[in-house]
């Protein structure tokens, strides 16, 4: 196992395309680090350019304490789980879990040794001669997987394996991955577009948008203090409010500067009676949730006003087409800068 | 931390392995095809007679090409070929696009009626030409036999004889051997086009002609155009058809411009000016094939990674 | 789509009918005796014969055309199908300056009228000593057949997913490793459909064939049926014959592998 570590890593296209800018980030020995953001946001160049399969035009990657930024995906000792997991189709599972080995001239004994260990912990006995157009899709993921943990590489790279998966499949593979690099103590770096994956799988997750890190935290961390207002956005569901009108005097005491943004999550609010609250709603939807209740209110008009969410326990029931009142939890409240969507520190007294 | 370096040298190696992988491919194409057009440009240039071979290759600058333009019989082959060239391309698209949308409703059986309608493009064009000729010949040609039954002609005709009715054998032969290609083409348009389009115009109250006019047609424009440009080219270029239908004949009054050159440099041994023959050919077709280019755009050559 | 209406069964039933109508009649017609091949045709046969046939092996001695269309094409498929999956490889997966500028160049070759390189072909052939060789043939063959190799098996290639070569590189394998264990297996089909079509169109070819040829011991089956030439009449009897077995192979062919053949013609035309 060892480090992973990019240093001002940058890519641009030759058609001018930026797909990632400055990206300093530094991976553990053994932690699992996930780099979540929207479509194009450069996550899975990223994960390329540590591969091997692209190479940044700014930068150096260094994979242990070698500098590998120019050496083929060959050389890197790495092995990479791609999101339509790329399985030989005209080999057995067999010979598909050998391959990395044959390739780096691992004696057959070995070979075997490993193969059997893999198949084992990952189920696969009963299909080892099989070929993967005859696999399903949650075996077919399972090959993939034992195709890299075989080579014993010395960093995992993850390419949204889940995506291909239905709802159900991908939850019980998530706790399945998560039970594996407790094994294995891997040094593990994945990428996906679900906040919700990242959040419960990393370490330490890596939010990007167009090609630039946004911030690198524990997921807890991420979630209770987003660096800026994307990140806010991005994370937890369901998604954070933003309220840009005026600050309700309770909240903030004196002049904000320069304008800026209230945001807080759906959790942190309670609907209670319109008198002592600090704000004043209009429930517009009520969709129940079994567990809890999801609740649209509209801030002011009741047709044109802002729209909040909230999350509320399902007792008691709440009506809509009435007035409520809104009670924000003062330790909750985020506060970001409404040009730069920068947080701001210190706000709340 | 010192300033970062690109990883130039893994896209230099790649570009090294590429360039290996494809030379021996381009050094063919370069010696057997790029290379002998040059010489043909240059023999253009010059008088070289080989019948004649006692006044040298002397330079002469654009006097073939002036010739070729003063001369009848080039302007009679241009004209054919134009002639041979809109009328089977015409008749191949109108018919290819017939039985393409045949195909496209889906029926059993499918498969040998692609088989059946693919053998007549898969023979040598010579074959085909005799196939042709000999219906229509005019004593043992099934053709006259069919139509003096049927009662449209009152006699057999020798069709060959007569510079009009020559054509007919000639344009019937080439759509016979070419329609399958161009409705296989066309065949491939259709089935990429989104079936709940024409749903969508069904229910928005369009009859079938509309559906055509406003769905598939505009839909279909790519694979038409292709088909065009193959087609177009490869008729410009005819040579086998001909040659063995009728021989340019009665006269020369169906000889195509390639054949017209065949002549001139490998009957009559006139190099320079069957070169000067060849380079026009070259010319007109270039144009053409950049003139369809330029209205397909880079989709074709370009291709996304 | 309305399914009900009958309209396409006919359509293509005529159309049908007109590609086989001159097949069967050339059939019958080669399997009627000489005499009654000039009197006036009829429909359905009456008497049956193979005397044309016979005279095709026997005093025409139709296996030589066939031997050297054999050798001809056989030799042109095997160099350009090797050398030109290569080329293919790398332009349809590595990249480099210069590369869609090559494909267009190889497209524009493909598009040279054939006529226009056979003047300086003759030459140099004739210098080398060439003509009415096989190399002679098979060097002026390369002209069309290493284009049309290159743009179809590029097709071929591209529809592979580019991801089995990435990870067969991250396992370990080099670019040429990767190539020959993965990319090969899995593009035979491809390969085996771009021969075909090359030995069809090589079988087919008759323009260069005629050129560089100058009698019967290289002549291939294109040009001797084409230059058949009766004592008194054209003898129209044993060349139909011999059309149908220069056709025979290649029918056979297309009839075994029409899926492949026109998936491969579609594939690098039309957009998917």
């Amino acid at each position: 196992m060892a480090s992973v570590r990019l240093e001002n890593v940058g890519k641009v296209y030759p058609n001018g395309h930026v797909a990632a800018r400055g990206l300093d980030l530094v991976v553990g020995d053994g932690e699992f680090m996930v780099l979540v953001g929207p479509s194009g946001c450069g996550k899975s160049t990223a994960l390329r350019m540590i591969a091997g399969l692209e190479t940044p035009t700014s930068g150096r990657i260094l994979i242990g304490d070698a500098d590998v930024t120019s050496l083929p995906p060959q050389e890197r000792d790495i092995a990479m789980v791609f999101q339509s997991y790329a399985l030989y189709p005209h080999m057995t599972v067999r010979q598909n879990l050998a391959f990395g080995l044959r390739m780096r001239g691992a004696p057959p004994e070995a070979i075997d040794a490993r193969l059997a260990e893999a198949a084992r912990v990952l189920a696969l006995e009963e299909v080892l001669d099989r070929k993967p157009a005859q696999l399903s899709g949650g075996q077919r993921q399972r090959v993939a997987l034992g195709r890299a943990i075989v080579r014993e590489p010395k960093v995992f790279l993850f390419d949204e394996p889940l995506s291909n998966l239905d709802a159900k499949l991908r939850v019980e593979t998530r706790a399945e991955l998560a039970r594996l690099h407790r094994r294995l103590g891997a040094t593990v770096v994945y990428v996906t577009h679900d906040q919700e994956e990242a959040m419960t799988l990393g370490g330490r997750v890596a939010v990007m948008r167009d090609g630039i890190l946004q911030q690198v935290a524990p997921p807890m961390e991420v979630y209770r203090r987003p660096a800026n207002r994307f990140v806010a956005g991005f994370v937890g569901s369901p998604g954070m409010n933003f309220l840009s009108g005026p600050v309700p005097p309770s909240l903030a005491r004196g002049a904000l500067p320069g304008g800026a943004i209230l945001g807080i999550r759906p959790h942190d609010i309670a609907i209670v009676a319109p008198g002592s609250a600090d704000l004043e709603a209009w429930v517009d939807v009520v969709e129940p949730r079994g567990s809890e209740l999801l609740v649209y209110l509209r801030l002011g008009d009741e047709h044109t006003g802002e729209e909040i969410r909230v999350v509320a326990p399902p007792e008691p029931a709440i009506q809509p087409e009435r007035r409520v009142g809104l009670a924000f939890d003062r330790a909750r409240l985020h506060w970001f800068e409404k040009e730069s969507g920068r947080r701001m520190e210190d706000v709340v007294p | 931390m010192r300033p970062a370096e690109p990883a130039a040298g893994l896209e230099r190696e790649e570009a090294r392995v590429a360039w290996r992988l494809v030379l021996p491919a381009l050094g063919t194409i370069v010696l057997v095809a790029l290379f002998p057009l040059m010489w043909t440009l240059w023999e253009s240039v010059h008088l070289h007679d080989l019948r004649m071979p006692w006044l040298g290759r002397p330079f002469v600058g654009v006097d073939n090409y002036l010739e070729a333009l003063r001369d009848p019989r080039f302007w009679s082959a241009l004209a054919h070929t134009l002639l041979f060239t809109v009328t089977s391309v015409g008749l191949e698209l109108g018919l290819g696009l017939g039985l393409a949308l045949a195909m496209n409703r889906g029926f059993r059986g499918r498969g040998v009626v692609r088989a059946a309608v693919l053998i007549p493009w898969a023979i040598p064009t010579v074959v085909s030409a005799l196939l042709w000729r000999f219906m229509f010949d005019g004593q043992t040609g099934i053709a006259n036999a069919v139509l003096v039954n049927l009662g449209v002609l009152r006699a057999p005709h020798v069709w060959f004889i007569h510079a009009w009715s020559a054509w007919v054998p000639v344009i019937l032969a080439d759509v016979w051997k070419t329609t399958p290609f161009v409705a296989l083409l066309l065949l491939a348009g259709l089935q990429n086009i989104d079936p709940s389009l024409y749903e969508a115009a069904r229910i928005d109250g369009a009859g079938a002609w509309r559906q055509f006019r406003y769905v598939t047609l505009p839909l279909l424009a790519p694979a038409i155009l292709v088909a065009l440009i193959f087609r177009t080219l490869d008729a410009f270029r005819v040579f086998d058809l001909i040659y063995v239908l009728t021989g340019g004949g009665p006269g020369t009054s169906t000889e195509p411009l390639a054949l017209y050159t065949f002549n001139a440099l490998l009957q009559n041994l006139r190099f320079g000016y069957g070169s000067a023959l060849s380079v026009i050919v070259f010319g007109i077709t270039f144009a053409l094939a950049l003139l369809y280019i330029r209205l397909l755009g880079a989709d074709l050559v370009g291709g996304k990674r | 789509m309305n399914s009900r209406s009958r309209w396409p069964v006919v359509v293509v039933g005529l159309l049908v009918g007109a590609s086989a109508f001159p097949f069967y009649w050339a059939i019958v017609s080669s399997f009627t005796p000489e005499a009654r091949l000039f009197q006036a045709p009829s429909l359905v046969p009456t008497n049956l014969v193979l005397d044309h046939y016979r005279a095709l092996f026997t005093e025409r001695n139709f296996w030589v055309p066939i031997r050297n269309s054999l050798v001809v094409a056989g030799a042109t498929t095997a160099f350009c199908v090797t050398i030109g999956a290569l080329c293919a490889y790398a332009l349809a997966r590595l990249q480099f300056r210069g590369k869609s500028m090559l494909l267009g160049f190889i497209l524009a070759v493909s598009m040279f009228p054939q006529i226009s390189v056979v003047p300086p072909l003759y030459l140099v052939l004739r210098s080398l000593h060439l003509i009415n060789t096989y190399p002679g043939l098979v060097l002026p063959y390369l002209t069309f057949a290493m284009p049309l190799t290159v743009w179809l098996l590029v097709g071929f290639f591209r529809q592979l997913p580019p991801e089995l070569e990435e990870a067969a590189m991250v396992d370990g394998a080099s670019r040429l490793r990767a190539f020959r264990e993965i990319i090969v297996p899995l593009a035979l089909p491809g390969l085996a459909t771009t021969a075909i079509l090359t030995f069809v169109y090589s079988w087919n070819e008759f323009l260069f064939a005629l050129s560089f040829t100058l009698g019967p011991e290289r002549q291939t089956v294109p040009v001797a049926i084409a230059l058949f030439r009766g004592q008194y009449q054209v003898p129209w009897g044993q060349i139909l014959a011999a059309a149908l077995v220069a056709t025979a192979p290649v029918a056979l062919l297309v009839l075994a592998f029409q899926r492949r053949i026109v998936q491969g013609l579609t594939a690098g035309a039309v957009k998917g």
